[in-house]
Order: C-alpha cells, then structure tokens, then sequence
C-alpha cells in the first residue's frame, strides 16, 4: 500500500528530532560526564583518583551528606506543610474562596527563584525589614543577623520549593470523596484516625509525586543554599561549581556531579519502590 | 472538620490562623521587594526615605535607574533572546515528542519514553555540565579534525540554548501529551477516508485540535528559560543572562535597582498569569468536554 511508505515518513518526522534530542543533549552528554570523571585531569588514562579525593577528603563527602539530609529535611517539612494547606483548599474553606485561595497560591512562583531569595534577604539581613520593624517594637534590643544560617537556607529551601508539592497534593485531595470523611467521623473516628487511614492513605500518589520533585529542586538548588547559607552552609552544587568554575578541575567536578546524579536517581528510586509507583505516572 | 462537619470554634480558629499566616508569609518577600524599589534610599533595606522613581529612570549622577543601566539592559534583551530561541527548539521537539509516544508505536518505546522524562529529574545543575563538557570534546574533536574552531560551541548563545532546551523539551511534550490523549482518533480516520494524506491530517486536523496546548506549552517554555538559573550558569559566556547578572548583583550587594527590576518582572509575569487563567477558563468553558 503507497500508504505505509508515507505513514513511515511520517513516523522518521517524529522520531529523527527526538531521537537526536535525547542522544545529543541527554545520553552522550552523560556518558562524557562519566569518561571525564574516570579521566586523570593530568594528561594521562583512566583513574579512580577523583573519586578516592571524594572519600578521602571530609570536607566533600560531609556536604554530600549534609546536603543529602537536608534535602530530606526539606522535603519532609514541605509536605508538613503543604497536607493541612491543601486540606483547607480543597476540604474546608467554600468552594469558591478555596478557586481563589489555589490562583493566589500559584502567583509567587511564576516569579523566578531569584527574585524569592532575594525578597527573603531583604526581609531577615541584620538591615533588614524584620530587624527594623521587632527594634521598632522593642522586640530586639539591637539588630539579630538572621540570615546567613541554617535555618534561614532551610527556610529558603521550602518557600521556594512549596508549589511543587500543594498542587500534587491538591489534585488528589479533591478527588477524596467527602463522604468517606463523613462516614469516619459519624463512626466515632478521631482527627488522628481520620487523617491517618483516611486522608494520608489517599493523597499518597500526590505526596510521592511532590515529594520527588521537592526533594530534586533542593537537592540541585545553588542559589538558595549560596545566597542565605552561612559560610559553614556549603552545599555540594557549590563544590560542584567550584571544582569546575573556580579551580578549572573538570575532572573532580565530573566526579561530584555524577555521584550528585547517583543519589538523586537512588533516592527516587527508594521512594518509588516504598511506595509500588512507576517515574511515568509521577512526572504526570 | 470539613465543611458539612460540625467543628470546635478553637479548631476552627487556628486553622484559619494558620492559613492567614501561610499567606502572609507567601506574599511578604514579594511586596516588599516590590514597594522598596520606590524607596529613595541607595541600599535595599528601611527606613523609608520617601517615594521616588529614580531606581526606574533616574539617569545619575548617584542614581542610575533600569532604563539607563546598560549592562542590565544588555542582559534583559540576552535574555529574550535566549526565550525565544527555546521556546521554539523545545516547543518543536515538545510537540514531535508527543506524536511520538502517543500515536507511533515501535521497538524500545518504553524505554526511549523514560529517557524522554529523565531530564525531569536531573538536578539542573547535572544537565548543566554535562553538555558543557560534551560540547567542549565535540568542539576539541571538530577542530583537529578540520581545522575549524566551532564557535557556536563554546560557553555562549548557543550553549545556553541547548541547555535549557533539553529539558524544557520534556515540559512541553508532556504538556502537550495531555491533550494529545484525549483526541479522537476516529476523527483523523475520517479524514484519510476523505482522502486527505498524512501531512493534510495533521495539518488540518491535529494540529488546529492541539493548538492550545501547544501554545500553552510555548509559554511556559519561554518563562521557565527567562528564569532559568542552575542550566544557565555552567553554559553562559561572556554575555550573561538576567537571572545571573542579578545573581551577581544579589551577591555582591547592590543598590534598589533589582528591586526596580524585580518590580517589574513580578508585574510582568502576573499579568502573565492572569492572561494564562483567564484564556484557560475562557478555552474550558467553549470545549466543556474537556
């Protein structure tokens, strides 16, 4: 049939830019991080030495841990968060304020992650907003430095991270029928109870989907952990910067950022399987 | 505890507190960026010295204004640029992608479809290297095999694009894919029943049908490149981008001029939002069956 030979032009139209797409900016890109962090940044063959620099050197492998764990933190506390705000959109507040409260919601974060940071520096430096308002107030003798620690980049972190994790969460909790609610509560239920094998149960789907998300963008965040950590706060996409823009050691850089891309793959897929769901359905 | 459930006033109360204060916190950073930048003061920070637009056009000699920093200037129209260049690399291998997966079937489909959605979950900063370092071999290799020095390879215009291209790309198919599965195919078999061809379906048919995604996935693409940072930093050249010309500036301490900046970048991307609202309702109410 004359058909088939134009179905299959057609199928090359599709398939040859992505195909491309993927080969030339996602496979071979990575395969070239690999070679490179296997490669001596001397001339010279293959090597392991930059990642026995890795475990050899505390300062590297503590911020890799550091930063792993409180990405964790991070994303934990966003879903502390964001469970009880998506419960009052979805579940308490009428059914016109909740349209407007998730409209409002969404509006700081077309905003870039920048400008966030930059609006929370203004508000905790020791010149800041909160400094002048609290002396102002009596509330602090003298201006408190509040930025530049671990609670402000914690703080950061979760302000600018907070939507991927509401919208999920607000999807599924919608769906809930209120009448399982009901029932609970009619059967005698606690709060507690309701949440815990009602509510929790349910919204899971969204929580995994959020909680991916999150704990990705803190994971790879620079800007947050750069401009509102204190100097103790390093975080490994620094030294990842570092290696590379600093110090000219593609070679180290290479290492951290492909054991960077070992954990966050590995942790995902831990969480993937707790949780019996596939990558494709949670990208969605 | 829901609304058709009767509730303590104290309950009731603090999760209405909790909720005035999660908004309040939301909004905080953003307005008083935004008022600051009409503070006649040379630092970012109270006590307010009194209204004044010169972080908007003051022309120096102490206060050089957005509209005659040209070094911000240069970066905003870099930026555009770059937008524009990806909007329309990645809404075009968005939308390929899309036909792709959900109308052709063949060998290692599954397999091409994770690899499509990978970049999704590759911290930016990975993808940001990565390319930069592919590049620079592919560069070294061209030259010493032709002669030529490959321009368009070095950190600069065209790596950025790149960059942000290949998982912007992602965004868009994925964007588009939604729509795309809720066609009806039957439609098209009516068309090639009619006689029309490959080429004609699509562009008669398919094509008009997905518009909406498609410019939705445009849009976005065009905000998340102006925006991006992570992908950006490790491909920029000389010339850099908004966010990282900002970034600097942040860094090193500058005067209300982001404000004025951020003034209107927040300004601008809430029109932005309200327009993207308003025609997504106004496109759900003509085609309810969505």
């Amino acid at each position: 049939m004359g058909g088939r030979g134009r179905l299959h032009l057609g199928f090359l139209f599709f398939f040859l830019p992505v195909a491309l797409w993927l080969l030339l900016l996602i496979v071979l890109p990575h395969l070239e991080l690999l070679r490179l962090s296997f490669t001596s940044s001397r001339p010279g063959g293959f090597t392991l030495g930059n990642y026995m620099a890795f475990f050899s050197e505390p300062i590297y492998w503590l911020t890799f841990v550091r930063t792993a764990l409180y990405s964790i933190l991070v994303t934990f506390l966003v879903m502390a968060i964001a469970l009880p705000v998506a419960f009052y959109i979805t579940k308490v507040a009428r059914v016109r304020a909740g349209g407007l409260l998730m409209a409002l919601i969404l509006v700081p974060f077309w905003v870039s992650e920048l400008i966030r940071v930059y609006g929370w520096i203004i508000l905790l430096r020791e010149s800041g907003v909160i400094n002048r308002l609290f002396t102002a107030l009596g509330l602090f003798s003298q201006p408190v430095e509040l930025l530049y620690n671990d609670v402000a980049m914690i703080l950061g972190l979760v302000y600018t991270s907070m939507l991927f994790m509401v919208v999920p969460i607000v999807g599924v909790m919608d769906a809930l029928d209120d009448a399982l609610i009901e029932a609970a509560y009619d059967l005698g239920a606690s709060k507690t109870a309701i949440w815990r094998t009602i509510i929790i149960p349910h919204c899971m789907p969204g929580m995994v989907s959020g909680g991916i998300i999150v704990f990705m963008l803190a994971l790879g965040s620079y800007l947050t952990p750069n401009l509102m950590g204190g100097k103790n706060s390093l975080w490994f996409t620094e030294q990842i910067y570092n290696q590379i823009i600093l110090y000219f050691n593609w070679n180290q850089g290479a290492a951290f950022g492909f054991l960077l891309l070992l954990l966050s793959s590995l942790i995902i897929w831990i969480a993937l399987r707790i949780t019996g769901q596939n990558l494709g359905e949670v990208v969605k | 505890m829901i609304r058709s459930l009767p509730s303590s006033k104290g309950y009731r109360w603090g999760f209405d507190l909790f909720i005035a204060a999660y908004f309040v916190l939301l909004f905080a950073p953003l307005v008083v960026t935004m008022v600051l930048a009409f503070n006649d003061s040379m630092y970012p920070s109270l006590p307010w010295e009194g209204f004044t637009l010169d972080w908007f056009f003051g022309d120096g000699p102490q206060k050089f204004g957005i509209f005659n920093d040209q070094t911000n200037l240069r970066s905003i129209a870099f930026s555009f640029r770059v937008a524009g260049a990806v909007t329309a690399v990645s809404t075009f291998l968005g939308t390929c992608a899309a036909f792709l997966f959900e109308q052709e079937d063949f060998r290692f489909k599954r397999a091409l479809y994770f690899l499509m959605i990978a970049p999704l979950v590759i911290p930016g900063v990975i993808l940001g290297i990565s390319i930069l370092m592919f590049a620079n071999t592919v560069g070294i290799f061209i030259e010493k095999l032709t002669g030529i020095y490959a321009k368009s390879l070095v950190p600069g215009f065209w790596l950025v694009v790149l960059g942000q291209s290949s998982f912007i790309s992602t965004i868009v198919a994925l964007v588009v894919s939604a729509r795309l599965k809720k066609f009806d195919r039957s439609l098209e078999e009516a068309a090639y029943n009619l006689g029309a061809n490959r080429a004609e379906v699509l562009r008669y048919v398919t094509l008009p049908y997905l518009r909406p995604s498609i410019l939705g996935g445009a849009a976005v693409a065009f905000l998340m490149s102006f925006e991006n940072f992570n992908t950006t930093i490790f491909t920029v050249g000389s010339q850099a981008t908004l966010p990282i010309n900002m970034y600097m500036q942040v860094r090193d301490g500058s005067t209300p001029v982001i404000n004025a900046i951020s003034f209107l970048l927040i300004a601008g991307t809430s029109i932005f939002a309200v327009a993207n609202l308003y025609l997504g309702k106004k496109k759900e109410s003509e085609s309810p069956s969505n």
